[in-house]
C-alpha cells in the first residue's frame, strides 16, 4: 500500500469514526440522565438526514438543514414525553424493548414518508467530482465538513456541560438525581433535554454525512449498533474517550475493507464489540467507578 | 397427583387444536392449515425465547440466529450433492450406515445427499456448540449489554448467510427434501400432506410445552424464577445462577433451532430474511404481548400473531405492528395481554387465594 492509499483509507475511516462518535455521545446523554440505552438513536440520524432531503428542495440548503435539526429535536422530546416518561422507575428489560419497539415504529414510518429509495442531500460545496489533495490523497471536501461539524458539536457539547447553568444540572441529575434535585433542578426537563439533545446533534450528524455515505431509511440500526460499540469502548459516559473511540473503529473498519469483502465490514465491528464486552465492558479507557455501571 | 394438573391444559389444547381443524374442515378452510402449520414452528421459538426471558429474565435480540442455523444446517447437508465422491470409501460407509439419502429434486436430477435425520443431529448439535460457545461469555453480561451483545450476534448470522455462497447469498438454499419421519409420516410442504403436517407441527408445539411446563415447575424452574427475582438473593442461596442462565439459554437455542429445522423441510427452502434482527425483535415482541412468563401466553400469541403476520392482514405495516405492540404493551401492560392490568387490581380487592 503506497502512501497516498493510505491516507485514502485513513481519511475515510476518520470521516466515518467521527459519525460513530457522535452517534456514541447521543447514547451517552441520555444513558448519563436516566441509565438507558436508546435503541433508537441510529434512527435520529436517519430522521434528521431525510427531513432535510425533503425540505432542500423547498428552501436554501442551510435552512433546511436548520429546519431538519429542529424537526428532529422536538421529534426526541416527543419520544421522551410521550413514551419514556410513562414508564419511570421501570425494568431495563421494560425499556429495552420499548426503545427497540420506538426505533422499529420510526423506521417503518420513514419507509412510508421515504419509501426504499436511496437519497442523499447534496454535497455542501463543489459536487461530487470536486475533490481536494491532501498528502497525495484526493478526497472531496465534505470530509473536510464532516470532520468540521463533528469538531464543533465536540466542542460545543464540552462548553455546554461545562460553563453553563442547563449543562452543569444535567451534569448533575447525571452524578446524583435526589440531590439536583435538593438543589432545585427540575430532572424530568433535565430528562427531556437529554433526549432532544441527542436527537438534534444526531439530526445534524445525519446531514452532513449524507452526501457521502447515502441515507436509506433503515440505516439507522447498523449505525445504532457501531455508535454503542464506540460508547462501550470509550467507557459509557465518557464522551471525550467515545472521540477516540470512534476514530478507532472508524480506522478499523476502512483498512478491513482493504483486505476483506465490504459485506463483512460491519462482522468486523461487531466482533470488536463482543470482545469489548466481554474483555473489558468499562470500556479501554476505564475509570474504576464506570465499571460498576455493568450491574446497572 | 398434584402434578399432573400443570397438564390438563395440554390436553385441552389438543382438543382444541382438533376441534379447529374440523372447524376449518367443515368451513372449506383447510388451506388456512399451511400457515397455521408454519405459525406453529415459529411459536416453537417464542416458547424457547419466553423460557429464557419470562423465567430467566435474560434477554436475547439474536433467536432468528439460532433459528436460521438449524434451517440452514438442515438445507446445506440435505441438499448439498455427494454424488463425485460416491466412490470413495468414506461415503460408502455412511451409506451402508442408512446415514446418506438418494432422491431426485424437481428438476429430476439425482441427488446424493445426507439424510434428514442426520442432518437434523447435526443441526441441533451445532445450534447447541454455538449457543454454548456465545452463551459462556455473554450470559454473563447484564440488561443492555446483553441485549446488544445478542443483537451482534444476530447481525454477524445475518451477513453471514448473506455473504456465504454455500448458503445461497441472498437467494437462500430452495429445493430442500421432505423429512421422512417414522410410519409414512413426512414433513412436507405439499397440499397432500396439509393434514398429516398440521398434526406433526402441532404435536411439536405441545412437546415442547409439556417439556417446558415439566421444567418450571421442577427444581430448575424455581432457581430460574429466584434468579429473575434478584439473582443476588438466589446466589446467596447456593444457586449457581450462572450455569442455569447457560442452560436455559441452550435450551432456548435448541427450541429455535428445531423450529428453523422443521420449518426449512416443511417450506422446502429457507432465505436470509429468516436471519433478520427484524425477526428475532419479533420473537421479542410475541414474548412480551404473552406476558412474559407465561408460556400459555407466548404459544398462543405466537401462533395467532404469526398466523396474522403470515395471512398478511397487517399488509405494509407488518414490521410496524409488531413495533407498536413491543411499545404499547410494554408501557400500558407489562404483564401482557392476557393479564390487562385492571383485572389485577380488581382481583387485588377480593381476598387473596391461597397459592398451592
Amino acid at each position: 500500500m503506497d502512501f497516498a492509499l493510505f491516507v485514502q483509507y485513513a481519511l475515510s475511516g476518520i470521516t466515518v469514526g467521527s459519525v460513530y462518535a457522535i452517534v456514541a455521545i447521543g447514547f451517552n446523554i441520555i444513558y448519563c440522565t436516566t441509565g438507558i440505552i436508546n435503541f433508537a438513536q441510529g434512527e435520529f440520524l436517519i430522521v434528521g438526514a431525510m427531513t432535510a432531503i425533503s425540505l432542500a428542495e423547498v428552501a436554501p440548503l442551510p435552512v433546511a438543514i436548520l429546519g431538519a435539526v429542529l424537526i428532529t429535536t422536538t421529534l426526541g422530546a416527543v419520544v421522551e414525553l410521550v413514551f419514556i416518561r410513562q414508564v419511570r422507575n421501570a425494568s431495563v428489560l421494560r425499556l429495552i424493548i420499548i426503545t427497540i419497539g420506538l426505533s422499529i415504529v420510526m423506521r417503518e414510518v420513514m419507509l412510508h414518508i421515504w419509501d426504499e429509495q436511496v437519497r442523499s442531500l447534496p454535497y455542501f460545496t463543489g459536487t461530487e467530482v470536486s475533490t481536494v489533495t491532501i498528502l497525495g490523497a484526493h478526497i472531496s471536501p465534505q470530509v473536510l465538513w464532516v470532520l468540521g461539524v463533528s469538531a464543533v458539536i465536540v466542542a460545543a457539547l464540552t462548553l455546554f456541560f461545562r460553563y453553563t447553568t442547563t449543562g452543569r444540572a444535567m451534569r448533575a441529575c447525571a452524578d446524583d438525581r435526589m440531590a439536583a434535585c435538593l438543589c432545585g433542578v427540575n430532572d424530568r426537563w433535565m430528562v427531556t433535554l437529554s433526549f432532544m439533545l441527542s436527537a438534534g446533534i444526531g439530526a445534524l450528524a445525519g446531514c452532513v454525512v449524507s452526501p457521502i455515505t447515502q441515507t436509506q431509511y433503515d440505516m439507522g440500526a447498523p449505525l445504532a449498533i457501531k455508535g454503542f460499540t464506540v460508547a462501550i469502548l470509550g467507557g459509557m459516559g465518557n464522551s471525550m474517550a467515545a472521540v477516540a473511540a470512534g476514530l478507532f473503529l472508524g480506522l478499523l473498519e476502512a483498512f478491513v475493507v482493504s483486505v476483506l469483502p465490504s459485506s463483512y465490514k460491519e462482522v468486523a465491528a461487531i466482533v470488536v464489540l463482543l470482545l469489548i464486552l466481554v474483555f473489558r465492558p468499562s470500556g479501554l479507557f476505564a475509570r474504576r467507578d464506570v465499571s460498576a455501571l455493568r450491574a446497572a | 397427583m398434584m402434578r399432573l394438573r400443570i397438564y390438563y391444559p395440554v390436553l385441552a389444547a389438543a382438543a382444541l387444536v382438533v376441534v379447529l381443524h374440523v372447524a376449518l374442515a367443515a368451513s372449506g378452510k383447510t388451506y388456512y392449515m399451511t400457515q397455521i402449520t408454519m405459525s406453529a414452528y415459529y411459536a416453537l421459538v417464542v416458547i424457547g425465547l419466553c423460557l429464557l426471558m419470562g423465567y430467566a429474565g435474560q434477554i436475547s435480540l439474536g433467536h432468528a440466529g439460532f433459528f436460521a442455523i438449524g434451517g440452514y444446517t438442515i438445507a446445506v447437508l440435505t441438499t448439498y450433492d455427494l454424488g463425485n465422491w460416491r466412490e470413495t470409501p468414506a461415503i460408502g460407509l455412511l451409506r451402508s450406515l442408512g446415514l446418506l439419502m438418494q432422491w431426485q429434486d424437481m428438476y429430476g436430477r439425482d441427488i446424493l445427499s445426507f439424510s434428514p435425520w442426520l442432518a437434523f443431529a447435526a443441526a441441533m448439535l451445532l445450534a447447541a456448540l454455538i449457543a454454548l460457545a456465545i452463551g459462556l461469555p455473554v450470559i454473563r453480561l447484564k440488561g443492555h449489554y446483553l441485549a446488544m451483545a445478542t443483537l451482534g450476534f444476530g447481525l454477524i448470522i445475518y451477513r453471514i448467510v448473506l455473504g456465504a455462497r454455500l448458503l445461497g447469498q441472498a437467494d437462500g438454499i430452495s429445493n430442500v427434501p421432505a423429512f421422512g419421519l417414522v410410519g409414512g409420516l413426512q414433513v412436507n410442504g405439499r397440499a397432500p400432506f396439509r393434514v398429516q403436517n398440521y398434526y406433526i407441527a402441532w404435536f411439536a408445539v405441545l412437546a415442547a410445552m409439556v417439556l417446558s411446563l415439566n421444567l418450571i415447575h421442577s427444581r430448575v424452574g424455581r432457581a430460574l424464577r429466584s434468579i429473575h427475582q434478584s439473582e443476588e438473593a438466589a446466589h446467596s442461596l447456593g444457586i449457581d445462577t450462572y450455569r442455569y442462565k447457560l442452560a436455559t439459554f441452550i435450551l432456548s437455542a435448541l427450541f429455535a433451532a428445531v423450529g428453523g429445522a422443521l420449518l426449512t423441510h416443511y417450506n422446502g427452502s429457507i432465505g436470509p430474511s429468516e436471519a433478520t434482527v427484524m425477526k428475532s425483535v419479533r420473537y421479542v415482541a410475541i414474548v412480551a404481548v404473552g406476558g412474559m412468563a407465561n408460556l400459555w401466553g407466548a404459544m398462543l400469541m405466537g401462533v395467532l400473531l404469526n398466523f396474522l403476520s403470515l395471512r398478511g392482514v397487517f399488509g405494509s405495516f407488518d414490521d410496524a405492528v409488531f413495533g407498536a405492540i413491543l411499545i404499547g404493551v410494554m408501557i400500558l401492560a407489562p404483564q401482557g395481554l392476557l393479564q390487562v392490568p385492571r383485572w389485577r387490581t380488581a382481583t387485588a380487592l377480593l381476598p387473596r387465594r391461597k397459592r398451592a
